[in-house]
């Protein structure tokens, strides 16, 4: 990636991450560092679920950032990721979405790739004979080891599976760090995963809107109206936000209520609907499950690519996967675990109607996302004003706040540089 | 590779009655009126909207899943007073309507649809591709869905998806 930087002219007042530029969200030049420095370098990018392919030659299509990978599991039963970018002339040699391979083969000109990526073959490597001469063939000096498929860094994490072109990234679990690891493996303690299926979407809006709407616990009781309505996240509730040591990661852990009016948090909240009675109630058939442990959700961002949701009894991940400045790719896979019961899998599938493109407290956050988009083209210099709870970075004992989303521009300032 | 759909020996009169139905189930999402949208359902009909990436490898997740009348009329409150949204125009265009078995269970039967979506001040745009596998019966004198399955092509979906198809 040697293309001259474009130059940044960027106006953020320093240290202040209770404003943020406008531009952060519009410039393409800035865009680009962010491909460059979080999504290619120093950081770990989720790409699936070890249960999406779990016999050997399994493999399944998957992005960090706007490259294409495959992510597939060798003859020896570990995991590989390598980028779907042929080593001859480029070619993004998998088109399928998924399936199961012995060797990769690039289409074009035949040239053969182990599961690893490690070059097997090319054709007429020793030249074709013809007659008492041979035509043409590979330099003498051509080495198939010099020219496998690009081989991301790997590390799976119960089950769950982060690549990193950068092979001198810090090791997985020291990335997340221990305050929001320990989330992460309230979900995933290695019990074996069910896939249920999933979910795509295109929003029209930066990646990172969606990193903040999920470090933003201002807003689920306002906008969402079956979130306030019905108890599921609200500013009454108890509730902790947790960041790791960089603020780059974040937990939103929090507890349901009953929902109902309380002058707190409904008088004049339009969204909340105090008369509202669902015909079936299905959708909120709510069972606590032991491994809770008390909160009732919990929703991890793990910068830049990952989401993990635990709201009541759905679970999924979201997959963040850019495509240029001003939009992204949503990609929910929904899952359970290996012993639920029939019951317990019906019920994380009604939930699912709460979430995704289509979702009771999903589809208007893509809405807003693009709404944000749209706003910020309005007014190159404008900032968003961040001051719900202080001006201040780090964790927090209530969910009356917009911290999260000042930790992550604390973090993100300084591998910016801007 | 899926078989190519068999094809039902049915009256002319009963094939009119059921492409009238589908034209009526368009005309009533097209129309916005979405309150009415329930009543082309039976009581515990089965509504689900499915990605064709899940539908075909047998995956159980729906992008809507809803399993009684009255969740259907949950998701009419939904959208018209819950979501927040840009409102938008839907136009369903609905052909190849293929009955494939009749049986005790009512006619099964397949269509194409295509779904142009318009928002205010937009050009139109091709919103949702795919097929309606649906099981249709008759209510005392009425046909109506006792199963309506959308499973769509298109394998984005353009960021929301507020209203029914
Ligand atoms: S581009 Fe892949 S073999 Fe030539
Ligand atoms: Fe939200």
């Amino acid at each position: 990636m040697d293309t001259l930087p474009r130059p940044i002219e960027l106006d953020w007042h320093p240290g202040a991450c209770a404003r943020v530029p406008y531009r952060i969200y519009t410039d393409a030049a800035i865009y680009e560092r962010e491909l460059d420095r979080f999504f290619y370098g120093g950081h770990w990018c989720y790409v699936g679920l070890a249960a999406e392919i779990p016999n050997p030659g399994d493999f399944k299509r998957s992005a960090v950032g706007e490259r294409g990978v495959v992510v597939v599991r060798g003859r020896d039963g570990a995991i590989n990721v390598v980028e779907n970018r042929c080593a001859h002339r480029g070619v993004q040699f998998c088109q399928k979405p998924h399936g199961n391979a012995k060797t990769f083969v690039c289409p074009y000109h035949q040239w053969s790739y182990d599961l690893k990526g490690n070059l097997l073959g090319v054709p007429f490597r020793k030249g074709v004979r013809q007659g008492d001469r041979v035509n043409g063939g590979m330099p003498d000096d051509f080495e198939l080891s010099s020219h496998g498929l690009t081989q991301l860094a790997v590390e799976v994490w119960n089950g769950v599976i982060f690549a990193s072109f950068d092979r001198d990234v810090e090791p997985l679990r020291a990335f997340v760090g221990p305050e929001v690891g320990r989330y992460f493996e309230r979900v995933f303690d290695g019990r074996e995963l069910t896939i249920l299926g999933y979910s795509r979407q295109r929003i029209p809006g930066n990646w990172k809107l969606m990193m903040e709407n999920i470090k933003d616990p201002y807003h689920p009781g306002l906008l969402h109206t079956w979130f306030v309505t019905f108890g599921l996240w609200r500013a009454d509730q108890r509730s902790e936000m947790i960041v790791d040591e960089r603020g780059r990661h974040a937990a939103m852990v929090s507890r349901k209520n009953d929902g109902g009016r309380s002058d707190a948090v409904t008088s004049g909240v339009t969204s909340f609907k105090e008369n509202m009675v669902l015909h079936d109630d299905r959708v909120l058939d709510v069972v606590v499950e032991p491994w809770w442990n008390g909160p009732t959700v919990t929703m991890l961002t793990l910068f830049p690519s990952l989401i993990v949701q635990q709201q009541v009894n759905s679970l999924s991940t979201r997959h963040i996967v850019p495509h240029g400045v001003g939009e992204f790719d949503f990609v929910w896979t929904h899952f359970g675990f290996a012993d639920d019961t029939p019951e317990m899998t019906r019920r994380r599938l009604r939930q699912a109607n709460l979430f995704g493109p289509a979702g009771y407290v999903s589809a208007d956050d893509g809405e807003v996302i693009e709404f944000s988009q749209r706003g910020f083209a309005q007014e190159a210099d404008g900032e968003t004003v961040c001051e719900l709870g202080g001006r201040g970075q780090g964790g927090a004992d209530h969910n009356v706040t917009e911290t999260l989303i000042r930790s992550m521009y604390g973090y993100y300032r300084e591998v910016m540089e801007l | 590779m899926t078989a190519p759909p068999a094809t039902a020996a049915i009256s002319v009169e009963d094939r009119l009655r059921i492409e009238e139905l589908y034209a009526r189930y368009a005309a009533c999402l097209d129309d916005a009126r979405f309150e009415e949208w329930p009543d082309f359902f039976t009581d515990d009909c089965v509504y689900r909207v499915v990605p064709r990436e899940n539908y075909d490898r047998n995956l159980p997740l729906a992008t809507l899943s809803f399993e009684s009348k009255g969740m259907l009329r949950d998701r009419v409150y939904a959208i018209t007073e819950t979501l927040f949204h840009e409102p938008y125009y839907q136009r369903h265009v609905v052909s190849g309507i293929l009955v494939t078995a009749i049986g005790d269970g009512g006619y099964r039967v397949r269509a194409n649809y295509v779904v142009v979506r318009t928002k205010t001040g937009s050009l139109s745009e091709v919103y949702s591709a795919g097929r309606y596998i649906d099981r249709v019966v008759d209510e005392a004198g009425m046909l109506l869905f006792a199963e309506k399955i959308c499973v769509f092509d298109s394998e984005l979906i353009p960021n929301s998806m507020i209203y029914p198809l």
